[in-house]
């Protein structure tokens, strides 16, 4: 007993330790678990553990016919549920080989874009949060009301809409849709500047976040980041401009590129993809054309034997879809390709020798959902 | 909402005990006023109901006219843990381990069809908690996937009006059971 006590400690722990961050904590954003090992202040590395979330949505697809599956997909990555719910659709209509009308491609794409708006936004107020500004969250959430009440009058819902069905939509939109989107899109063009005079002009923000994670542009190739997160390394890797559906070949939009690649650049080319879609959802407003919201579709809807890939481009990054059917009306296998889950993979990789409090910022930088990696 | 909507009910107040002391009841009120009107949510979300708390929280439904204040990350200082989202297996022990750090009284409510029975998982799948009552009390019930941040501010006006009717002495006597 007398040895224990008086064995001297060390003034500075020379040995690496584990701890846990998560599945409780605030700054993963969910029910991430993330083991990481440290000396003293320094992430040596760091395991992530999934799992705590995993709904097995693939699993149930399996039960599931096409038109169910896509109240599934809203649950998978919420923020965007729009454009998972497309994915679904484009993948049904590119197997039975339909021609949606015109009015449904204006209509999504607009949708999309607004759904890519709103998660952004969320991601910038929490962003914000992770990293000690308040206000942020608040006007950042403040500025998404608009959005979901927009949706909540012409789809019924706030945000798991279950709007698109394979052929066209649920139902037509509301006589208001395009005066509401229009002065949201003149309110938010005013609020943007807010955010940039709070945040992305900020000192201490820019020093806080610049050259850490940094993720270079082989990085994010070999470990398949996409979206924002891929392009903030100068990975040109937009579905929307390299396979383009719905309309994005016909609207015109820039790809955003940074090649810095570190927290900082991944967070300007959100702020910048804002204001794009934006751009995107004012060139279609104006002449979505008349004519019918659905094609028409058989009441039960079986897939011809074979395999099916579709991919869009969510709010995270590139969302792929592989179906196997064996002709039934519901598919033999469904697997979703979804981004959190692979940019994910890269954290250990760019956290590493940096601080834990880097960590957070980095982490919020990559703007995981945890049900998009768990599924 | 019509004060007389909010008292469709009466079956909560019945509950309350009387034929105490004056003392006695006077201190439960003042005890049950304060505590009723700061009730500290846990950031505990685990999928999409999460956003419609962090919805309610924010600016336009705001939580804290109710005096849901502030959201604790750390379970010793919450009292109500919000149980925002599906539960699976592989989480459960982590959420009774939770509620087991939270200090008395705590409550519970179970925000969203995936804590109330597990909601759409609760067919064909294998690991879906169907309902968080399996593992912890729950207080109140808020149905919806999501349920929309009035359907929260509701659910947490009942707890507060459930909070109301506690005395003292039922406390002692759970202690005392421990």
């Amino acid at each position: 007993m007398k040895e224990v006590i008086h064995t001297p400690v060390p003034l500075v722990e020379e040995e690496e330790y584990h701890i846990n961050m998560g599945p409780q904590h605030p700054s993963t954003h969910g029910v991430l678990r993330l083991v990481v090992t440290l000396q003293g202040e320094i992430v040596k590395s760091l395991k992530p553990h999934c799992g705590y979330i995993h709904r097995g949505i693939e699993k149930m697809c399996e039960k599931d016919t096409y038109p169910q599956i896509i109240h599934l997909t809203d649950r998978i990555d919420y923020l965007s549920a729009h454009i998972n719910n497309h994915a679904v659709c484009l993948l049904v209509e590119k197997a039975l080989e339909i021609e949606v009308p015109e009015r449904v491609k204006y209509v999504r794409t607009i949708m999309d874009e607004l759904a890519r708006i709103q998660s952004h936004q969320l991601w910038w107020a929490s962003f914000g949060m992770d990293l000690g500004g308040l206000t942020c969250f608040f006007y950042g959430l403040r500025d998404r009301e608009k959005i979901l009440d927009i949706w909540e009058e012409t789809t019924g819902a706030r945000f798991l809409q279950s709007y698109y069905t394979p052929g066209g939509l649920l139902w037509d939109i509301h006589p208001n849709f395009q005066k509401d989107v229009k002065a949201f899109i003149k309110y938010f063009r005013k609020k943007i500047r807010d955010y940039d005079n709070i945040l992305s002009g900020n000192v201490i923000f820019r020093e806080r976040s610049r050259n850490i994670g940094l993720m270079s542009k082989e990085d994010a190739i070999s470990w398949g980041v996409t979206g924002p997160s891929g392009r903030g390394s100068g990975w040109s890797c937009d579905v929307r401009k390299h396979h383009p559906y719905a309309l994005y070949d016909k609207v015109d939009f820039k790809e955003i590129l940074y090649t810095e690649g570190d927290t900082l650049a991944r967070y300007l080319v959100r702020m910048d993809e804002m204001r794009e879609s934006m751009n995107i959802i004012e060139q279609l407003i104006d002449n979505i054309p008349e004519g019918d919201f659905t094609a028409k579709m058989k009441a039960v809807i079986k897939l011809p034997a074979g395999e099916y890939y579709q991919r869009v481009e969510s709010a995270r990054g590139d969302l792929g879809l592989y179906c196997i059917s064996d002709g039934n009306k519901t598919p033999y296998r469904m697997k979703f390709r979804t981004p959190s889950f692979s940019n994910l993979s890269v954290l250990d990789h760019i956290s590493r020798d940096l601080k834990i409090a880097d960590l957070v910022a980095i982490g919020g930088s990559l703007d995981l959902v945890i049900p998009d990696i768990d599924r | 909402m019509k004060e007389k909507d909010f008292r469709d009910n009466e079956t909560l107040e019945s509950f309350k005990k009387t034929g105490q002391g004056i003392l006695l009841t006077t201190i439960d009120d003042i005890i049950d006023w304060g505590r009723s009107n700061s009730v500290w949510p846990l950031t505990f979300a685990t999928s999409c109901c999460g956003i419609e708390m962090m919805a309610t929280g924010a600016s336009r439904h705001d939580f804290a006219r109710f005096g849901i204040e502030v959201y604790r990350a750390s379970p010793r200082q919450a009292d109500v843990i919000v149980v925002a989202g599906t539960i699976v297996n592989k989480m459960a022990p982590v959420l009774k381990r939770l509620y087991d750090q939270m200090s008395e009284p705590k409550f519970v409510i179970a925000m969203g069809a995936c804590a109330v029975s597990g909601g759409p998982f609760y067919y064909n799948c294998y690991h879906v908690v169907r309902g968080v009552d399996h593992i912890i009390p729950v207080d109140v019930y808020i149905p919806g996937c999501p349920p929309r941040p009035e359907a929260l501010l509701y659910g947490v006006m009942q707890l507060q009006r459930k909070i109301k009717l506690q005395t003292i002495t039922d406390a002692k006597k759970i202690e005392k059971v421990k």
